[in-house]
């Protein structure tokens, strides 16, 4: 399924991401907030909601809490939690501690890469419940022998996070989950990994007839648990409701789930079946009131968010002008490796190599196509040695394939990379020996060499290659290339 | 140990002997160990009697006293505890079939308090089904006797502490109070209880009616040992978010201050529906608190009229969310079935009797949407206006006076099918709740028909120590036991003076 045109239909999509906060203990106990644990083994009577135990807010989660407010320019007020009412195994109490008319943060934005902008209704806090694993049987809710909860999860802080309805686009839903987890890595508010359930989206998706026509019936889509998924959903979900509306049905109020395997939404619940909270001030607990100075403390604790650090690297670029001269604006394959970079958090690598004299496009390059295929360890690469060995690259020193290779060295062990090149052998090969290489190659070649000359350039990969393999790869292919054209004048 | 002005307090004086070495807690335990077997198969005051672990910690009292350490102000002190406090390792029931068997493996901090401070747990007592009740006839462990009269009620919830203190089965006993669970078995047993002001005693390990009305408190025999066991277990606790972080008033150390100079509100709505021998015993309060030499004057505080009705909204629609987690998934009672959905019913249906049940279908409804606003909305709102109603009441009122309850002890099985009747006899004592304001209720001489009645008092947030001079002054003015109510006014007047004993 691919996005675009929908006939003169929009849809409307809002998000819901809950996110789990990375505080050193649970939102209203002492338990380690840890995933992956033995099951039950970071519990205690106030997270198993033992008869008598009561909940202490945890000021950590608080203030990452407000961390988020701020990050999406959020009014940070005074706050109370409510308890919300239903039944479920895996939530101890048999109600949720969360916010509820007085959220911590309200009223704010999120600018996503395009330039365009996604208002932030509110974001609160909120206890997760545990885990609830189907066993026996068919292994599903209905027809399991039995069920196991895990109660780690439960009281593990959450924010969740609801924008206004202002998403237009399964691609645009997409980018502002990225840009959204983006956000709350940088604010060091969480890990954002969607695989883990540390970060988790529900859509609400409605239709409507072109921009100026009232908002449709929208369904709530449950279970997304990829940013690719959340596309494929939102984009299949419209579709469904078009189709509904143009064979004159209605659409019904409804969460529906996400299913990956068949690549369609289906029923959850309807309206009618839809629970009734009872929602009530929490009388454990008493209201959460930050004050400016607590506000402006927690603000001074935010590193740079995703959209300076990809402005700063469009502007390394502006300045060192690149392959479309000083000033012009990055391409596209330049946009991705930006917006690479700054996911992975390899932006201060490259604005460091550059700043050690390397050229702002190849240091992108190959920090978003080289670097960023062990992260981990790019991030502990030092700009200095990268740039030395840049440097080696750009003086035709070494050739691509032999910085590939020498990186990957420097980033598992350090080291100086010009000894590491020696190591491996990878001497710059004399210019004499490229000429004479080539001269040879061409030789032993003619009829590909008068297809090249007769303009059929593909053949110069053909050469190149030759040369490569002579050389054990230590050619360096602009100087190929170069000796080529120079033989066919 | 005991102030000048009020009568000797056992609890404390029994505590002094034994840190003296004067008197050993084994021998002191041993005698209620001896009482409570002796009458407890009749009264029913206690779900569970824990004499082994009593005697190991008397022992560890005396052990302590002759090494030279000092076991605390209660040392070797035999307590009492509602079974609705949570004790590691030790059934805690809240007398609800759903909470059979159930151990928690923490203690309160009550019960920590207690125990830092030298008390001897001799048991755990009765009550109505998770407080739910005010005879201790919702109990699934069967009622509990009056023992100044055993076909009457002992009052509820905390019925069970409030008779044990009574029969002499322990000098002191806690409870907890949501609508006057202390106060109004207090006063049906004739013996000192008292709810503190919400927030001084940590509610951490007490388990849940209705959290913003819940507070724990002594029973005591007298006033004194009441206060000593307030200091004891009052103070800010982490553990409680509504716990307040500030310094809690200390009551015994101002017992004999007396009340000459202060203004003693008689609460004229307090008066209304009572029994006329009531009235009569609190008119005579009254005028111990005037020979006390304070001043007495008649106030109205229309709003207290109104509390009822916000109670039997506020605390119900509290509990049915408090209750919920009786889903037989992790603790207590489960009843098998298929699906945890009709597990949950099932469980439900056999571990809760039918006042819990009642409570938690009317708080359900109203919280649910629709009818929030004309029920719970409403509720809070009347909440705010008795709020109101005393501020205007202690601009010149340094506290007020009133009964505890509207009518002595009633016979068993009276009310039990009435709930409106049962409802109100928490009449006088649900508005203190209502405010998060302390009271007391001190017994006061007997009703026509003998049994005891109590006078209650009641003050502002904080105010306990007006709250317990008072209640000293009271007591030391109040008609020897069996006298049903002729005042000796001297008494009330020597409080102030010197040799009161
Ligand atoms: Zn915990």
């Amino acid at each position: 399924m691919t996005g675009g045109d929908l006939g003169g239909w929009e849809m409307v999509v809002g998000l819901e991401v809950h996110c789990e906060l990375k505080t050193a203990t649970k939102l209203f106990c002492g338990c380690p907030n840890v995933f992956g644990d033995e099951p039950n083994t970071n519990v205690c009577p106030v997270c198993l909601g033992l008869p008598g135990s009561l909940p202490v807010l945890n000021q950590q989660a608080v203030e990452l809490a407000m961390a988020i407010g701020t990050a999406l320019g959020c009014e940070i007020r005074p706050s109370t939690f409510h308890r919300k009412n239903y039944f479920y195994p895996d939530m101890p109490k048999d109600y949720q501690i969360s916010q509820y008319d007085e959220p911590i943060n309200v009223d704010g934005h999120l600018e996503l890469p395009d330039g365009s902008v996604v208002g932030i209704v509110r974001a609160h806090l909120e206890e997760d419940t545990g885990k609830t694993t189907h066993a026996g049987g068919t292994g599903r809710i209905h027809g399991s022998d039995y069920s196991l909860v895990d109660y780690n999860r439960s009281g593990v802080p959450l924010v969740e996070i609801v924008s206004a309805p202002d998403i237009r686009s399964a691609a645009q839903a997409r980018a502002y989950a990225a840009e959204l987890r983006g956000v709350l890595v940088a604010t060091g508010a969480s890990d954002g990994r969607m695989e883990e359930g540390s970060m988790r989206v529900d859509a609400n998706v409605s239709v409507r007839r072109g921009p100026d026509a009232p908002f449709g019936t929208r369904c709530e889509i449950k279970n997304l648990n990829s940013l690719r998924s959340l596309a494929r959903a939102v984009e299949y979900e419209a579709r469904r409701q078009i189709e509904v509306l143009e064979s004159g049905g209605t659409v019904a109020q409804q969460t529906r789930h996400w299913d990956e395997d068949a690549g369609r939404t289906v029923t959850l619940r309807s309206k009618e079946e839809a629970t009734d909270y009872r929602y009530f001030l929490e009388p454990d607990l008493v209201p959460v009131v930050p004050d400016a100075q607590w506000i402006t403390a927690v603000a001074d604790t935010l590193g740079m968010l995703p959209a300076a650090r990809r402005a700063r690297l469009v502007d390394l670029l502006r300045a060192d002008g690149g392959a479309g001269g000083a000033g012009a604006a990055p391409t596209a394959a330049q946009q991705d490796q930006i917006a690479t970079v700054v996911d992975l958090g390899l932006d201060d690598l490259v604005v460091g190599t550059v700043a050690a004299g390397v050229a702002a496009p190849l240091t992108l390059a190959r920090a978003a196509n080289e670097a960023a295929t062990e992260p981990e360890l790019a991030r502990g690469l030092d700009p200095v040695a990268f740039a030395a060995l840049l440097g080696m690259e750009e003086s035709g020193s070494l050739s691509a394939t032999q910085v590939k290779s020498v990186l990957a060295e420097l980033m598992r062990s350090g080291g100086d990379p010009a000894a590491i090149a020696a190591a491996k052998g990878f001497e710059a090969l004399a210019e004499d020996t490229l000429v004479a290489t080539v001269a040879e190659l061409v030789a032993a070649h003619p009829d590909e060499w008068q297809r090249f000359c007769d303009g059929d350039d593909k053949l110069a990969g053909f050469f190149t290659g030759q040369v490569m393999k002579a050389t054990q790869g230590k050619a360096n292919g602009k100087a190929v290339a170069a000796e080529l054209r120079r033989l066919r004048g | 140990m005991s102030p000048a002005g009020a009568t000797p307090a056992p609890a404390l004086a029994l505590a002094d002997a034994i840190r003296s070495g004067e008197r050993r807690a084994v021998e002191v335990v041993e005698a209620s160990l001896a009482a409570i077997a002796e009458r407890d198969g009749e009264l029913h005051c206690f779900n569970l009697v824990l004499a082994d672990q009593a005697r190991a910690r008397a022992a560890e009292v005396d052990r302590m006293v002759a090494a030279g350490e000092d076991p605390g102000p209660l040392a070797g002190v035999p307590v009492a505890l509602k079974d609705n406090l949570c004790t590691r390792g030790i059934d805690t029931t809240c007398s609800s079939r759903i909470l059979a068997g159930w151990r928690p493996p923490y203690d309160a901090t009550v019960v920590t308090r207690l125990a830092r401070a030298g008390a001897v747990v001799v048991g755990k007592t009765n009550m109505d089904e998770f407080a739910m009740g005010s005879s201790t006839e919702t109990s699934a462990t069967g009622p509990t006797r009056n023992p100044h009269d055993t076909s009457r009620v002992p009052g509820g919830s905390s019925g069970g502490s409030a008779a044990a203190v009574a029969a002499g089965f322990a000098p002191l006993a806690l409870g907890s109070d949501t609508g006057g669970s202390i106060r109004q078995p207090a006063a049906l047993c004739g013996v000192v209880g008292m709810k503190p002001t919400y927030g001084t005693v940590s509610r951490y390990g007490l388990v849940a009616f209705a959290s913003s009305l819940d507070q724990i408190g002594p029973f005591a025999t007298t006033v004194a040992d009441a206060a000593g066991t307030f200091d004891v277990i009052g103070g800010h606790d982490p553990a409680d978010s509504t716990s307040l972080d500030r310094p809690t008033p200390r009551v015994l150390s101002v017992l004999d201050e007396g009340i000459a100079g202060l203004t003693v509100g008689v609460v004229r709505e307090l008066l209304d529906g009572a029994d006329a021998d009531v009235v009569a015993r609190i008119r005579a309060a009254a005028e111990v608190c005037a020979a006390a030499g304070a001043r007495v004057e008649e106030v109205s505080v229309p709003e207290v009229a109104l509390g009822l009705s916000a109670y039997y909204l506020i605390a119900p629609a509290e509990a049915s969310s408090n209750l919920a987690r009786y889903d037989g998934v992790r603790y207590g009672l489960r009843v098998e079935a298929p699906d945890a959905a009709s597990m949950n019913v099932a469980t439900r249906t056999a571990g809760f009797g039918a006042e819990v049940k009642r409570r938690i279908m009317l708080g359900t409804y109203a919280l649910s949407a629709g009818y929030y606003d004309a029920y719970y909305g409403q509720a809070l709102r009347v909440r705010t206006r008795i709020i109101e109603g005393f501020e205007r009441a202690y601009r010149t009122c340094d506290v007020l006076l009133g009964p505890t309850s509207p009518t002595t002890a009633f016979p068993l099985g009276e009310r039990l099918d009435d709930p409106l009747a049962m409802y109100l006899s928490d009449v006088c004592t649900i508005p203190s709740n209502l405010a998060g304001h302390p009271a007391i209720s001190v017994p006061f001489g007997t009703g026509g028909d003998g049994l005891p009645v109590g006078a209650q008092l009641l003050a502002p947030a904080l105010g306990e120590s007006v709250l317990f001079r008072a209640a000293a002054v009271l007591e030391a003015g109040a008609p020897p036991a069996g006298d049903p109510g002729a005042v000796d006014p001297g008494a009330g007047g020597a409080v102030t003076g010197e040799g009161a004993r």
